[in-house]
């Protein structure tokens, strides 16, 4: 299996890659067109601000590789918002792959933004292993992408949200799979198991 | 719903842990990168490594001693010691940190607070904030809170948020290593006056003491050292103990 990690501006190349070898898979993190459609599986890590990275991606005609990729895509964090529509942040037009519009959260007295730390998974039936029902995954984030029929799993915070997309050959978490110890080890072994 | 974090926090020399470890299990304590994983393996939410070395020369091999702590541990850890300029910061996140901590360097420089968070994003941020109260304003202290300064804690705090920290770590000097619980009256007012997540640290002796911080203080996390070192108090007893307090807790 090849595996390729889309190299842009993103925060957490570094971490999905110790995540990944410490799940034994071989990757290339790599900004090469060819390289990225050639690749059985890929993934699309994000840390950062949406226009910024967008401009990056656009810039480097990225988006467009993204978008018509027909192997199973996994995008991470920002990575999955960027996959959505459209997004508050910044008022930045995205991906177009999932149908959604990214949102802000709005804090509440009680409930600070961003929502960083550990939450649960609710899950409906799609590709994430039934056993991470209920499980922990670590979150950083300040936007939210609001539940639809792409929603596979869903995590309660201010309001409940969607934690995890499919569409297609199109797969998404928000959370940080890299970070989120065992549990986060079974989402991504999930993707390299049940995509296709 | 979003849980409560326990972190433990380990000081770095010369790229070993110091202050007494006393870890059983392990074949060589004194090694951050293995008790770092064991932390992880017994259910620790972050972790947090502060490189208390004394020269730059040392803080390069720092940076290597991140990158085997990101291949080895599979939660998020924060590190600091000696940050001054985003110069610092751009080979330890490279080598794969989530968070940097800044201290003394921010308090003699405000605006590197708003030049980390511009050039990396404030959830890289966490302010660490020594203080202690002095003639009853709790002032804040810097260089590992042996120096005064003329800050006060809430109002740095509340300019760190505005300068865009991301966190605020917050130690009592005054508590710190007493055991006697943490300090519950400054956190609970960091808390009503923040609206970026708030570390307790200094002072945790028992189970009870972290039930205080987190229900009456309303601390996002809980930090302590000696105590897990120690082993007086082991993560997955403390973490059941907090659950059956009704408290939101990863397991």
């Amino acid at each position: 299996m090849k595996v390729a990690v889309i190299k842009y501006n993103a925060g957490n190349i570094r971490s999905v890659a110790f995540a990944l070898e410490r799940l034994g898979v071989t990757f290339t993190i790599t900004d090469d067109p060819e390289e990225i459609r050639s690749a059985d599986k890929v993934i699309f890590p994000g840390v950062g601000e949406a226009s910024t990275t967008m401009q990056y991606l656009t810039e480097r005609k990225l988006d467009t590789v993204i978008k018509n990729l027909k192997q199973p895509v996994l995008g991470i964090c920002l990575g999955m918002q960027l996959m959505c529509a459209h997004s508050e942040e910044n008022n930045t037009p995205c991906l177009g792959i999932f149908d959604e519009t990214v949102q802000f959260f709005k804090p509440t007295h009680q409930q600070k933004v961003p929502h960083m730390g550990w939450n649960s998974l609710n899950l409906s039936k799609g590709w994430l292993n039934q056993d991470l029902e209920g499980e922990f995954v670590y979150f950083v984030h300040s936007y939210f992408v609001p539940i639809s029929k792409q929603t596979v799993a869903t995590t309660e915070y201010i309001l409940p949200f969607s934690s995890a997309l499919q569409k297609g050959n199109f797969y998404a978490v928000q959370f940080h799979p890299e970070k989120s110890s065992n549990a986060g080890e079974l989402v991504l072994k999930s993707f390299f198991e049940k995509s296709r | 719903m979003l849980t409560k974090r326990i972190i433990p926090c380990l000081d770095i020399k010369d790229g070993r842990t110091v202050k007494g470890i006393n870890f059983i299990d392990l074949r060589d304590a004194g090694d951050p990168v293995e008790l770092g994983a064991a932390y992880a393996q017994q259910g620790a939410d972050e972790l947090v490594f502060l490189d208390i070395s004394a020269t730059n020369e040392k803080r390069k091999t720092f940076s290597q001693l991140v990158k085997d702590i990101a291949i080895h541990v599979n939660i998020p850890f924060t590190v600091g010691g000696g940050i001054s300029s985003v110069a610092d910061v751009a080979p330890l996140l490279e080598a794969g940190a989530d968070k940097v901590s800044i201290n003394s360097a921010a308090v003699k420089r405000p605006e590197l607070i708003d030049e980390l968070a511009k050039a990396f994003g404030s959830q890289f941020v966490v302010l660490a904030i020594d203080a202690r109260k002095v003639d009853n304003h709790w002032l804040v202290h810097t260089h590992g809170g042996k120096q005064p300064t003329d800050k006060k804690l809430f109002s740095w705090a509340k300019e760190g948020q505005e300068r865009g920290a991301g966190e605020i770590l917050f130690t009592s000097m005054d508590h710190d290593g007493t055991k006697q619980g943490y300090a519950i009256d400054p956190l609970s007012k960091l808390n009503q006056l923040l609206r970026i997540p708030v570390i307790a640290s200094g002072g945790a002796g028992r189970m009870e003491d972290f039930l205080e911080a987190f229900v009456i203080g309303k601390a996002d996390a809980a930090l302590a050292a000696t105590l897990f070192h120690f082993g007086e108090i082991k993560i997955p007893v403390l973490k059941e103990y907090l659950r059956s307090k009704e408290l939101l807790i990863r397991f």
